[in-house]
C-alpha cells in the first residue's frame, strides 16, 4: 500500500465529510430537517462514545486483559436500557434552560455562578487534553502501522509533524462548522451528520476486520472461542474490583463527558429520540465489541511477539496482506478519532470561551455589554478556543512522547470528568443541593483525583517525585497518592475512583446541607428538578428591581443573537405583551426569557452577568421568593378549580349566544310580521271605513250605493279570509293540526283541485295536461288538507301564469314510498332570487293581479305539506314555474312536526 | 280647477278617495302604477301628490325622494299614506320631506280636511 | 400545594405503564446482577480461582500454567454477550412504551 494512496484516501475521505457537513447545514438553513431529526442519526451521533480508545485501544486492551475491555460498554448499557429517564430529563432541562455545556448546566443550576462553571471547565479541560492527544497519537501510530509495514515506499514523514497536519485539519473542521453560527441553541447539524456517518464508517470497518478474523482466520466462530478458551494468560482473569468500579466509572461517564453531554443532550432536537436510542446505542456498542476478543487472540497467535496491541485492527489486516481491509481499518480508526476531537473541540472550546475567555473579556471591558462587535468576540473566542484545545491536546502528545496504553488514558478522562456527576445528579434531583456543596465537591474530588491518578500516571518522578509516591505528602505515609488511608491493597484506578468520588460526594452533601442557597439558585433548583413540571418553569421570578432602558436591551441582544432573531425575539415579546413595535415592557417574564435566550448562545452565567450590567444588580431578594411562593400556592390552588369553571363558563357562553343569536332573529321576523299583518289588516279596513262612512251620509244614489256595499262586503270577505288564513297558519305551525286520515284516489283528489280552482280567474282558459293513469294512486293522508294544498298551487298557475295560452302540466310519479306530484306551467316562471322567499309568510312577487290573496298561500302549503309528512318545493329549470309536491304514499299516523321546516330547493 | 294626482295600488281605496274628494271639487286622476308615478307628475303637474306607501313598481318613500331631489317639485305637497302605520315609516318620510302623513284607515272628513290645508283652500 | 392534579388511583392503562418505567429502571439492576454473576465463577479447571489466582500466577510467572490449563474468558465472554444481548432484547421491548407522553408526568411520585 503506497503512502501516497493512503494520503489521498484520507483527504478524499475528509473532503467527503465537509461536503457531508456542508450540504447539510445547508439543508438545515433552508429549513429541511427531517433527515436531520431521525432517531437513527441521533443514536449514530451518540457513538462518539466509541473513539479511537475503542477502535483501538480495545483490542489492546482484549490482548492485556481479556474480557475486561467489555465494561466500558457494559455501563453506559445499563445507563441507556434503564435509567434515559436521567438523560431525558437532562434533555428537558438543556432544552428548557438552553444549556450549552455541562459547566453551563452545573453552572446555571446552582445559582448561574460562574465560578462553577470554571471549575468544571478546567476540570474537562484537564481531563480531556490526554484523551484529546490520545486520538492524535493513534492517528499519527496508524499512520505508522503503513509505513513499517512498507518501510522503502514512502518516507514516512516525522511522527510530530503528522500530529501537527491532523490537529490543524481538525481544527479547520470544527471552526468552519462548529463556529458557523451563534446558534440560539448551539446545534451543529452539519457536525452531527459527519459524525453519524463517521459513526457508520467505524462500524463497518471494525466489524469487516472481525468478519475477516474470526472466519478468515480462526475457523469460524465455535472454533474461535476454543481459541479463546485456550489462550492462557493469568492477566486474562477478572478482578472484581476493576469490573464493578469501570462499569460504574464508564456509566458515570457516558452522562459527564463534555463530548457526549453535547450529542446527548446539545444537539437533541427530539425527546422521543432518546427511547430509540435507550437499545439501539447498546446495541451498536455490542456491535463494535462483539470481534475486539477474536482480533485480540489472533492478533496475539499471529503477530511476531512485541508487537503494540493497540494497532492490531490495523496491523493484523496488514500481516495477513489485506490491504484493502487495513485501509478501510485506517479508516474506521481515522473517522474515530476525529469525530472524538471535534466534538470534544466543540464542547470544550464552548466551555471555555463562556466560562473563561467571554466573563474575562467583559470584565476587562465592562463597556462592552454595551457597546462593541460582541458577536464577533464571542465567535472570536469560541475559535481561539478551539485551537487553544487542540493546541493543548497536541502538547500533551509531544510532551508524553505518545507513551502509555491508550485505554489507560481514557480510564482517567473518564475518572476526571466522573467528578461532575454528584453535582450533576444533585443539580436534577436534589433541591437541596447548593452552589458551596457543588462548589466543594467538584474540588475537593477533582485535587483528589489530580492527587492520585492523574499526576501519578505520569510516571514516577515526572511531575510528581518517586519519593513522594512511595512515601506520601509531607512525608506522611496515609497520604500516599496511591494507597490514601492505608488503602494500598487496591488498584491504582479503582483507588483513586473511590476515594475521589467518596470525597467528592462528601463535600458535596456537606456543603450543601450546612449553605443556605440565593434566591436565584433555589429558583433554578425548583425549576431543574422538577423540569417535568410546566408550571414551575413559568418564570415568575427574576428582574424585578431595577432599570434598564429597551433600546439598550435589543442593542445587546442584537449584538449577541444577531440582528434579525434579536429584533424577531423582542417582537414577538411586544406583542404577547399587547404592544406594537419592537420594545416591550421590561417585565421580568420578559427578562428571563431574554437571558435565556442569551444563554443560548454565551451560557446562563454569563447572560446574567450581562444583563446585570445594563439592568442593575438587584434582582430577587428572599422575600421576594417567599412572596411569590405564597402567591404561586394561591395561584395553583386557584388555577384547578378555575380551570374547570372556565370550561364550563365558556361551554355556557356559547350556549347563550347561540340562543340570543336566535332571540335576535327571532325579534326581527316577529317584527316584519307584524308589519305585514297590520298592512293586510288595515288595507281591507280603509275600504270598509271610507265607504261605509260614505254611505252613512245617506245622499247616494241607489247605483252607487249597491256598488258601494259590494266592496264593503268583498272587502270584509277578504279580512275574512286573512283572519282563516292566518289561524290556519297558527295551527299549522303550532302542530296541534287534526288529520283525517283515510285512503283517498290521488287522480279523484286533482279533480276536486281543478273544480275548486277554476273559480280563480275563471276567465282564463287553462289547457291541463293529466296522465290519468299514473294517478291511479291510493293514498293514505288527509285528504281535505292535500286538496288545499293542490288547489292552492293550481290557483297560483291560474294567477300568474302569462303565457297566452296557459298550460299546466300534472305529472305524477311514484318513487320508492313515496307520491311526487308535478304542477308544471308554461309561464315565465319564477326568477332565481326570489324562489327561496316564495314559502315565506307575505312573500308576494308583485302586487299584480294579486286577487286579494295575502302571500300566506304558499307558507300555509308548506305548512300542510309538513303536517303530512311531505314537502312543496319549487322546482327550477322547467320553462315555466313549476311546483313539486312529495309525500308518503302510506302515512301511519300524525307525523311528528319535524324541527326544522322541510324546505327542499332542488338546485 | 286644482289637480290632485293619486297613486294608490288598492283599486277599492282609490276609489273611496276619488270619490270623497271629487265631492270636494278637486280634480283627481288615479294611477296604480308606482313606476309611472314620476312621469304623471310631470305631465300633470298636480298642486297635490298622495302616495301610498307601499306600491308595485316603486315604492311611496322612493316616489317621494325622486320628487323633492327634482327643484320643478321642491315646493309639491305630498301626502303620503300608510298601511303599516309603524313610526319608523312615518319618520323615513318625513325625513325624505313630505308634507303630511296619514296612517290607514282613516276618517273621510280628516283626509278632507287635510286635503284643502296643504291645498291652500 | 398541587392537591387536585395528582389522583390517587390510576386508570388501568396510566397504571400498566407506570409499571412498564419500574421495569424498566430495575432492569440496570437487574443487568448488573447478571453481570457481576461470572466473578463468582472462578477458573474452571485451570488455577485457582478469581483474582487471587492472579496474585498468585503473577508471582509464580506465567508459565505456571501449564499445557492442560484452559481459561473460561471464552465461556465468560459468551455469557456476557448473551446478557448484553439480553438486555438491548428487553429495552426494546420496553421503551416503546415508555415513549408515550404520559411518562412526562413528574418522575418522582410514581
Amino acid at each position: 500500500m503506497p503512502f501516497n494512496v493512503l494520503v489521498l484516501t484520507s483527504l478524499a475521505y475528509v473532503a467527503f465529510l465537509f461536503v457531508v457537513a456542508f450540504v447539510v447545514e445547508r439543508r438545515a438553513m433552508r429549513g429541511e430537517m427531517r433527515f436531520l431529526r431521525s432517531p437513527v442519526v441521533y443514536t449514530l451521533s451518540l457513538s462518539i462514545y466509541c473513539t479511537a480508545w475503542t477502535f483501538y485501544g480495545a483490542v489492546g486492551s482484549a490482548a492485556r486483559t481479556g474480557v475486561e475491555f467489555l465494561t466500558i460498554y457494559l455501563g453506559p448499557t445499563l445507563v441507556f436500557v434503564g435509567w434515559w429517564w436521567v438523560l431525558r430529563k437532562l434533555v428537558r432541562i438543556g432544552r428548557r434552560q438552553r444549556v450549552t455545556s455541562i459547566a453551563d448546566l452545573i453552572s446555571s443550576r446552582y445559582g448561574k455562578s460562574n465560578l462553577l462553571g470554571v471549575l468544571v471547565t478546567v476540570i474537562a479541560v484537564v481531563a480531556a487534553t490526554p484523551y484529546i492527544a490520545l486520538q492524535l497519537q493513534s492517528v499519527t501510530l496508524s499512520f505508522g502501522a503503513f509505513a513499517a509495514s512498507d518501510p522503502q515506499a514512502w518516507a514516512m514523514p516525522g511522527r510530530d509533524a503528522t500530529a501537527i497536519w491532523v490537529a490543524a485539519g481538525l481544527a479547520l473542521f470544527t471552526i468552519l462548522f462548529g463556529t458557523r453560527n451563534l446558534d440560539a441553541k448551539e446545534q451543529h447539524h452539519g457536525i452531527v451528520m459527519a459524525i453519524a456517518v463517521e459513526a457508520v464508517v467505524k462500524l463497518v470497518a471494525l466489524l469487516a476486520v472481525g468478519i475477516f478474523v474470526v472466519w478468515g482466520l480462526g475457523g469460524g466462530p465455535s472454533a474461535m472461542i476454543a481459541r479463546i478458551e485456550a489462550h492462557v494468560d493469568p492477566q486474562w482473569a477478572m478482578q472484581p474490583g476493576r469490573w464493578a468500579g469501570l462499569i460504574f466509572l464508564s456509566a458515570a461517564a457516558v452522562i459527564t463527558l463534555p463530548r457526549m453531554f453535547q450529542v446527548l443532550v446539545v444537539e437533541n432536537v427530539d425527546e422521543a429520540h432518546l427511547s430509540r436510542a435507550s437499545w439501539a446505542f447498546p446495541a451498536y456498542l455490542f456491535a463494535m465489541s462483539l470481534f475486539i476478543l477474536p482480533i485480540a487472540v489472533i492478533g496475539l497467535e499471529r503477530m511476531p511477539a512485541g508487537a503494540n496491541p493497540d494497532m492490531l485492527v490495523l496491523t493484523l489486516p496488514l500481516h495477513e496482506g489485506q490491504g484493502g481491509l487495513a485501509l478501510l481499518a485506517f479508516l474506521g480508526g481515522f473517522s474515530s478519532a476525529t469525530s472524538m476531537v471535534i466534538v470534544e473541540t466543540i464542547a470544550l472550546a464552548t466551555m471555555v470561551s463562556n466560562h473563561i475567555l467571554m466573563p474575562a473579556w467583559l470584565w476587562l471591558r465592562p463597556q462592552a455589554a454595551v457597546s462593541g462587535n460582541l458577536r464577533g468576540a464571542i465567535l472570536l473566542a469560541r475559535r481561539l478556543s478551539i485551537i487553544m484545545v487542540l493546541a493543548l491536546g497536541l502538547a500533551y502528545f509531544r510532551l508524553s512522547g505518545g507513551s502509555g496504553a491508550l485505554a489507560a488514558i481514557g480510564q482517567i478522562a473518564f475518572a476526571g470528568m466522573a467528578q461532575v456527576l454528584p453535582a450533576l445528579l444533585g443539580a436534577i434531583f436534589w433541591r437541596g443541593g447548593s452552589k458551596l456543596g457543588a462548589l466543594l465537591g467538584l474540588s475537593i474530588g477533582f485535587v483528589t483525583w489530580g492527587y492520585t491518578l492523574f499526576l501519578p500516571s505520569f510516571g514516577a518522578g515526572a511531575l510528581i517525585s518517586a519519593d513522594l509516591l512511595q512515601n506520601g505528602l509531607f512525608g506522611l505515609a496515609w497520604l500516599r497518592p496511591q494507597a490514601l488511608f492505608g488503602t494500598g491493597a487496591m488498584d491504582p484506578l479503582i483507588h483513586s475512583i473511590f476515594w475521589s468520588l467518596a470525597l467528592n460526594v462528601a463535600g458535596y452533601l456537606i456543603g450543601s446541607l450546612l449553605s443556605f442557597p440565593d434566591p436565584v439558585e433555589r429558583i433554578q433548583g425548583a425549576a431543574f428538578v422538577n423540569a417535568f413540571d410546566d408550571e414551575l418553569q413559568a418564570e415568575r421570578v427574576g428582574w424585578t428591581h431595577g432599570q434598564a432602558e429597551p433600546e439598550a436591551l435589543l442593542n445587546m441582544a442584537q449584538r449577541i443573537l444577531g440582528e434579525e432573531a434579536a429584533i424577531s425575539f423582542f417582537e414577538a415579546e411586544a406583542g404577547a405583551q399587547g404592544k406594537a413595535g419592537f420594545l416591550p415592557d421590561l417585565t421580568p417574564r420578559f427578562l428571563a426569557g431574554l437571558e435565556r435566550n442569551l444563554a443560548g448562545s454565551v451560557g446562563a452565567a454569563t447572560a446574567h452577568a450581562m444583563i446585570s450590567q445594563l439592568f442593575g444588580r438587584a434582582t430577587v431578594t428572599v422575600e421576594d421568593l417567599m412572596a411569590v411562593a405564597t402567591e404561586a400556592a394561591q395561584i395553583m390552588e386557584y388555577s384547578a378549580r378555575l380551570e374547570s369553571q372556565q370550561s364550563e363558563l365558556s361551554r355556557s357562553a356559547r350556549q347563550l349566544r347561540e340562543v340570543n343569536e336566535k332571540l335576535t332573529q327571532l325579534s326581527v321576523q316577529k317584527d316584519a310580521f307584524l308589519s305585514q299583518i297590520s298592512h293586510e289588516l288595515r288595507t281591507p279596513m280603509t275600504s270598509i271605513r271610507a265607504f261605509s262612512e260614505i254611505l252613512a251620509e245617506g245622499d247616494l244614489p241607489a247605483v252607487r250605493v249597491a256598488e258601494y256595499g259590494q266592496i264593503i262586503h268583498a272587502e270584509a270577505k277578504r279580512l275574512t279570509r286573512l283572519l282563516d288564513d292566518l289561524l290556519d297558519l297558527s295551527v299549522l305551525e303550532n302542530g296541534a293540526v287534526h288529520l283525517d286520515l283515510a285512503l283517498s284516489h290521488l287522480g279523484q283528489m286533482i279533480d276536486r283541485a281543478l273544480a275548486a280552482a277554476s273559480q280563480t280567474r275563471p276567465e282564463r282558459n287553462f289547457d291541463i295536461q293529466r296522465d290519468y293513469a299514473s294517478e291511479e294512486i291510493h293514498l293514505r293522508t288527509d285528504a281535505d288538507r292535500l286538496v288545499q294544498v293542490l288547489i292552492n298551487l293550481i290557483s297560483n298557475s291560474r294567477k300568474y301564469c302569462d303565457a297566452q295560452a296557459p298550460v299546466l302540466r300534472i305529472a305524477v310519479r311514484q318513487k320508492g314510498g313515496r307520491v311526487v306530484v308535478d304542477f308544471i306551467d308554461n309561464g315565465a316562471g319564477i326568477a332565481k332570487d326570489k324562489q327561496g322567499l316564495i314559502f315565506e309568510k307575505f312573500a308576494r312577487l308583485s302586487d299584480d293581479g294579486r286577487a286579494g290573496g295575502a302571500g300566506l298561500g304558499l307558507a300555509i302549503c308548506r305548512e300542510i305539506m309538513g303536517n303530512l309528512g311531505g314537502t312543496v318545493s319549487y322546482l327550477p329549470g322547467q320553462k315555466g314555474a313549476a311546483f313539486r309536491v312529495s309525500l308518503p304514499l302510506r302515512i301511519e299516523k300524525p307525523q311528528e312536526r319535524p324541527m326544522e321546516k322541510p324546505q327542499e330547493r332542488p338546485q | 280647477m286644482r289637480q290632485v294626482l293619486l297613486v294608490e295600488d288598492e283599486a277599492n281605496i282609490a276609489e273611496a278617495l276619488r270619490f270623497i274628494l271629487s265631492r270636494d271639487g278637486w280634480a283627481v286622476s288615479v294611477l296604480a302604477d308606482g313606476a309611472r308615478a314620476l312621469a304623471e307628475v310631470a305631465r300633470l303637474r298636480p298642486d297635490l301628490v298622495i302616495l301610498d306607501s307601499m306600491l308595485p313598481g316603486m315604492s311611496g318613500l322612493e316616489i317621494l325622494t325622486a320628487l323633492r331631489a327634482d327643484p320643478d317639485h321642491a315646493g309639491l305637497p305630498i301626502l303620503m299614506l300608510t298601511a303599516k302605520g309603524q313610526l319608523r315609516d312615518r319618520e323615513a318620510a318625513e325625513r325624505a320631506g313630505v308634507s303630511a302623513f296619514m296612517s290607514k284607515p282613516f276618517d273621510n272628513s280628516e283626509i278632507r280636511a287635510l286635503v284643502r290645508d296643504l291645498l291652500g283652500a | 400545594m398541587r392537591g387536585p392534579r395528582a389522583p390517587l388511583f390510576l386508570a388501568r392503562a396510566v397504571y400498566r405503564q407506570r409499571r412498564w418505567r419500574d421495569a424498566a429502571r430495575l432492569l440496570p439492576i437487574f443487568g448488573l446482577f447478571l453481570l457481576l454473576l461470572p466473578l463468582l465463577w472462578g477458573e474452571g479447571s485451570g488455577a485457582g480461582s478469581g483474582s487471587v489466582a492472579v496474585a498468585s500466577a503473577g508471582d509464580a510467572g506465567s508459565g505456571g500454567a501449564g499445557v492442560a490449563a484452559k481459561s473460561n474468558s471464552g465461556q465468560v465472554a459468551v455469557y456476557l454477550f448473551g446478557v448484553w444481548a439480553l438486555l438491548i432484547g428487553l429495552a426494546a421491548y420496553v421503551a416503546p412504551a415508555l415513549a408515550e407522553p404520559e411518562a412526562d408526568a413528574p418522575a418522582e411520585d410514581v
